[in-house]
């Protein structure tokens, strides 16, 4: 290769790539990357967090980590096809927005403080407890309801069949109505 | 739906390709209109009237798909006499003003009671359970004209009876004209006509039109009608159970049909088994003769829930204790999320989880929803990042605005970090009803769970804190069925295990493989019974991934569609009723018989070896009712419903009612609005409503705005708003408004614009484009504002929410906000902040003279 045979702009106006978006553009550093794709350990078959299309995603594990999110050309539903949203959702999953810790805040009080999760999950559940006795009802009327109007809970479109189910089935069989989701909304 | 479903969008291109027409019918001008054959712009809220005026033209122009009207819908179906139609008054027969709400036996067939096969099941309720103890007595002669309701009603199939479907239908429509469509909607004739045409030749034995909508048609006051109305136009066109048709839903979150069949719904048990309501003496039988249907898979409505129990109080649901059905909680009335929240604002709803939900922005009226969850002794957020609902008591606009003070907001707050799709197991349910399991890839980081953790474990806490109790009110707990298996460093339950449970058992434990092997005896278990066979022969038959290159264009082997894998519903409708195909282009589901059975390219929607000429026997009840041309197997009467005898509250037929808040006074009907839409229970200084058209102060709230979604975000921000690429793409909330709007209010292009309804006030950056046309309404022109709706104040991608501005009035059958049509004023500059953002606010709910009795009239 000559001198001049590595200026890209040279290759672009000479060979067939004229708007530098191929072979052109290309330096011997690009020409030695290779997709994090590559050197993955795995692949992991799934499925887009977003919308309700269904889009097919492949997720690449390495070192026990998610490196990269690719549609699936398998799937039938999106031919390997990913919007900005699924694109994105390598961000999403690995992303520094993410938080890792449980938070919690106080009655009136003015800040986040750290809490554990396994006390947390105490905590929740002596709240459950207290909020389904304090909202109680045995009869309405005098017909027999057997719930608690204490508690609520919204949110299941986001989740997995498997989720909503117990979500469903631990509410109702504490006596819970007020159970509901974005299909509402 | 290729701005918000851009890969699914694909198909529509290759229908494109192949020689679709694509219609556009949008406010707003996208990518989908860049790409149609045409793009008609028509107003929001005003829908009805369009679809109606479409079914105007097919019924009198007769290019109604007439072998199909006559086999496969009511049509011909006889009408009670009590009914009477909507005329000028635009109230139909029933209507009890005082408590606004309709006699729905006024809509009856004629000398029957059917009952709806989805919808408000429970209006009947009294009749239908008497029936069922009458009957069990055995004292026919109490039957009166209600006991009839096994047998058929009568019909006319000439089509001339004056009561029969069609004739109502003719009669109702009428007033739908061409004219009538350019004056509500803002559509010209001709465009009306060009459209009208199309879908007309474009229907019938050779062809078919599909229907795509999303929650532009939904969120509405009178939302179900519209999808009424465009079920009827498609059953007049033939256009239903057949390839290329149907009314398609496009849905917004990855399983928002799982949540919806798996139901996190305060209405539905798992397969749209209604949840009881409270009523004296109330048993499973009762509840069974009253709930389900005599004829068609409905029928079998005890087998299947008391699958369901078996799969909740597994040995505790026994004959003698009619399998627990006791234990399940009663409704009185509407729980939905917006009861929900004045419950909050009232004390009486005390502690909420949010689970990948954010009402702090998301949901109509955004004041409302963080006084509610200001108002609750606690609160459990779960979700990945820091959103509006888990931090409103230290930065929500309530705080800036001196209403609330962190200091004396007294909810306990616990944020929990959520696991992503990467770091589960578990299937979705997509829009087209097709379960794709998604695999664990890595287990999630730090405290982060997912919701199958937190559930499992929260109820294992919550019953090993309870155990000692003899309380009765616990026995459903003690009871219940959760003993899942765990792996993994955090004891994560097994999904698969969860699937297998949905799926049901037969007698020997066995996965069933479908429905009709559930029983009402509790031999089977079945959690789900729309979802038996999604773990049949014990292979999780949603993890299918046959890749698409190696099958036929059906698909049939990659996930799982419910119910039983069919991919097309009611697709006997794809044969003629001697069971050919309408065409052999439109060629789909037939009956071989030389092998005397269904078949063709997808499962058939119908029992396989029922021959087409089957006339069931007078007294056969359940699928053994459905005759070989019962093409509708989960209706009552095995048709599709042009006119709807049960199921709605609102109305039999579609009438036109101006949204809630509209500058425009109803040209159909004297009643302006839905006379039995939701807003009394939500009557509050917050949700202040507004006047319409032709009243004093409606001048004030001039546009009409509508929400809706961008590519580059989701819904309520909650999963794109905090990313960088997305943010980065859209990186701010802005309005979209036509030049025409722009001089006539002076706003400029990248400017600022404050937005206004009688519930707040919200500031937009300024976009004019020509996507949004000025359309004239009855004369008058009339402008839209275009509001997506992902943004808050937290995040990467920051904006006010355009849910501040919407009011909760709700759809009365299934209580959706109305959001996608609403009056505003829309003036230049930034809103103010701190005290003076209120104060605009009241100023204009005085200039409007405003009121808590505004807009609350029937």
């Amino acid at each position: 290769m000559t001198w001049i045979d590595s200026w890209p702009v040279y290759r672009q106006l000479r060979d067939s790539d004229r708007f530098g978006r191929g072979a052109a553009a290309k330096s011997r550093a690009s020409e030695d990357l290779a997709p994090r794709t590559k050197a993955a350990d795995k692949v992991v078959k799934s499925v887009c967090p977003y919308c309700a299309v269904g889009c097919g995603q492949d997720v690449y594990v390495k070192d026990e980590k998610v490196v990269q999110i690719e549609g699936d050309p398998d799937s039938p539903v999106s031919r390997g096809r990913l919007c900005p949203k699924g694109s994105a959702s390598l961000q999403l999953t690995t992303g520094g927005a993410r938080e890792e810790r449980v938070k919690y805040r106080a009655p009136f009080g003015d800040q986040w403080v750290d809490l554990d999760l396994d006390t947390a999950m105490d905590m929740i559940a002596d709240r459950v407890i207290a909020a389904r006795a304090a909202g109680w009802q045995d009869e309405v009327d005098g017909t027999p309801v057997r719930r608690t109007l204490g508690f609520a809970s919204l949110g299941g479109a986001t989740l997995d069949n498997e989720e909503n189910y117990l979500i469903k089935k631990l509410f109702t069989a504490l006596g819970a109505v007020q159970i509901e989701n974005q299909a509402r909304i | 739906m290729a701005e918000c479903h851009p890969v699914g969008f694909q198909w529509v291109m290759e229908a494109k390709a192949r020689g679709a027409t694509v219609i556009h019918i949008d406010p707003r001008f996208t990518r989908t209109s860049a790409v149609a054959d045409a793009h008609v712009p028509l107003r929001a809220g005003s829908d009805i009237a369009f679809l109606g005026g479409l079914i105007n033209y097919v019924l009198e122009s007769g290019k109604y798909f007439k072998d199909y009207v006559l086999a496969y819908t009511n049509a011909a179906t006889i009408v009670t006499e009590d009914f009477a139609d909507a005329g000028d008054d635009g109230l139909f027969s029933g209507f009890d003003p005082d408590h606004r709400t309709y006699d729905v036996r006024a809509w009856q067939y004629e000398g029957t009671e059917v009952q709806a096969a989805s919808g408000e099941r429970d209006e009947l309720y009294d009749d239908r359970a008497r029936m069922e103890q009458v009957r069990a007595a055995g004292r026919g002669e109490a039957h009166g004209s209600g006991g009839a309701h096994v047998e058929p009603a009568p019909s006319d199939p000439t089509l001339a009876h004056p009561r029969c479907v069609f004739q109502i239908l003719k009669r109702h429509f009428a007033r739908y004209t061409p004219e009538m469509v350019e004056r509500v909607c803002g559509i010209p004739r001709s465009d009306f006509r060009g459209i009208a045409e199309a879908i007309t030749a474009n229907s019938g034995r050779d062809r078919t039109t599909v229907f795509v909508y999303s929650v532009g048609w939904t969120q509405h006051t009178v939302g179900v009608q519209y999808i009424r109305t465009a079920s009827i136009l498609q059953s007049l066109l033939g256009n239903i159970g057949r390839p290329g048709g149907g009314i398609l839903a496009l849905r917004g979150h990855a399983s928002i049909q799982g949540s919806t069949d798996i139901p996190t719904l305060f209405d539905l048990l798992p397969g749209y088994i209604p949840m009881p309501h409270a009523h004296s003496n109330e048993n499973l039988n009762a509840f069974v003769a009253a709930e389900g249907t005599d004829k068609g898979y409905w029928a079998e409505l005890r087998s299947y829930l008391v699958s369901l129990l078996k799969s909740w109080w597994g040995p505790a649901a026994t004959a003698e204790n009619d399998y627990c059905f006791d234990y399940l909680p009663r409704l009185t009335g509407s729980h939905s999320t917006y009861e929900t929240v004045m419950a909050q604002i009232a004390g009486d709803c005390r502690g909420y989880f949010l689970l990948g939900e954010n009402p702090a922005v998301g949901s109509a009226n955004a004041r409302l929803q963080r006084r509610g969850l200001a108002s609750l002794d606690w609160l459990v957020v779960r979700d990945f990042s820091l959103i509006e609902s888990a931090t409103f008591w230290k930065d929500g606009p309530e705080i800036s605005t001196g209403e609330m003070r962190t200091e004396d907001i007294g909810t306990e707050v616990f944020f929990l970090p959520a696991a992503a799709h990467t770091e589960k197991s578990g299937s979705f349910t997509n829009t087209q009803r097709l379960l794709q399991w998604h695999h664990e890839a890595v287990e999630p980081p730090g405290d982060a769970r997912s919701e199958l953790w937190f559930t499992y474990h929260l109820g294992r806490r919550v019953r090993e804190k309870l155990a000692g109790s003899a309380d009765d009110r616990d026995r459903p707990l003690h009871d219940l069925t959760w003993d899942y298996p765990v792996s993994g460093s955090h004891d994560e339950p097994s999904a698969e295990a969860v699937l297998a449970e949905i799926n049901g058992r037969d007698g020997s434990g066995a996965p069933v493989k479908s429905y009709t092997q559930l029983r009402d005896d509790g031999s089977t278990s079945c959690g789900c019974w729309i979802y038996a066979g999604v773990y049949a022969d014990g292979v999780n038959q949603a993890a299918r991934r046959t890749p698409g290159k190696e099958q036929d264009w059906v698909a049939p082997a990659w996930g799982w569609a419910w119910p039983a894998n069919r991919r097309i519903l009611y697709n006997r409708a794809s044969a003629d009723p001697s069971g050919r195909p309408w065409s052999s282009r439109k060629a789909y589901v037939w009956w071989d018989a030389s092998r005397g059975g269904w078949t063709g390219h997808d499962i058939p929607d119908f029992a396989v070896d029922k021959p087409p000429d089957y006339v069931p026997d007078d007294d056969a009840t359940g699928a053994a009712a459905l005759s070989g041309t019962d093409a509708f197997i989960m209706q009552a009467d095995g048709k599709a419903w042009l006119y709807a005898p049960a199921g709605l509250l609102d109305g039999p037929l579609p009438a036109h009612y101006e949204p809630q808040d509209s500058p425009v006074p109803n040209l159909l009907h004297s009643q302006q609005r839905n006379p039995v839409r939701q807003v009394a229970p939500f009557a509050h200084p917050d949700n202040r409503l507004q006047p319409s058209a032709a009243e004093p102060g409606s001048e004030v709230f001039g546009y009409v705005a509508t929400t809706y979604r961008l590519t580059e975000h989701h819904t309520a921000g909650g999963m794109s708003r905090w990313l960088p690429y997305l943010a980065e793409l859209q990186p701010s909330f802005f309005c979209e408004i036509s030049p025409e709007l722009a001089a006539e209010r002076g706003l400029e292009h990248l400017g600022w614009a404050t937005i206004a309804t009688a519930r707040n006030v919200i500031e937009a950056r300024v976009l004019v484009t020509r996507r949004l046309r000025p359309l004239t309404v009855d004369g008058k022109v009339i402008h839209q504002v275009g509001l997506p709706y992902h943004w808050g104040p937290n995040g990467r991608s920051t904006g006010d929410a355009a849910n501040e501005l919407a009011a909760v009035s709700l759809d009365p059958n299934v209580h959706i906000q109305e959001v996608k049509a609403f009056a505003c004023d829309i003036r230049p500059g930034r809103r103010p902040a701190g005290p003076a953002r209120l104060a605009l606010v009241r100023d204009y709910q005085r200039r409007a003279g405003i009121t808590e009795r505004t807009g609350m009239e029937p």
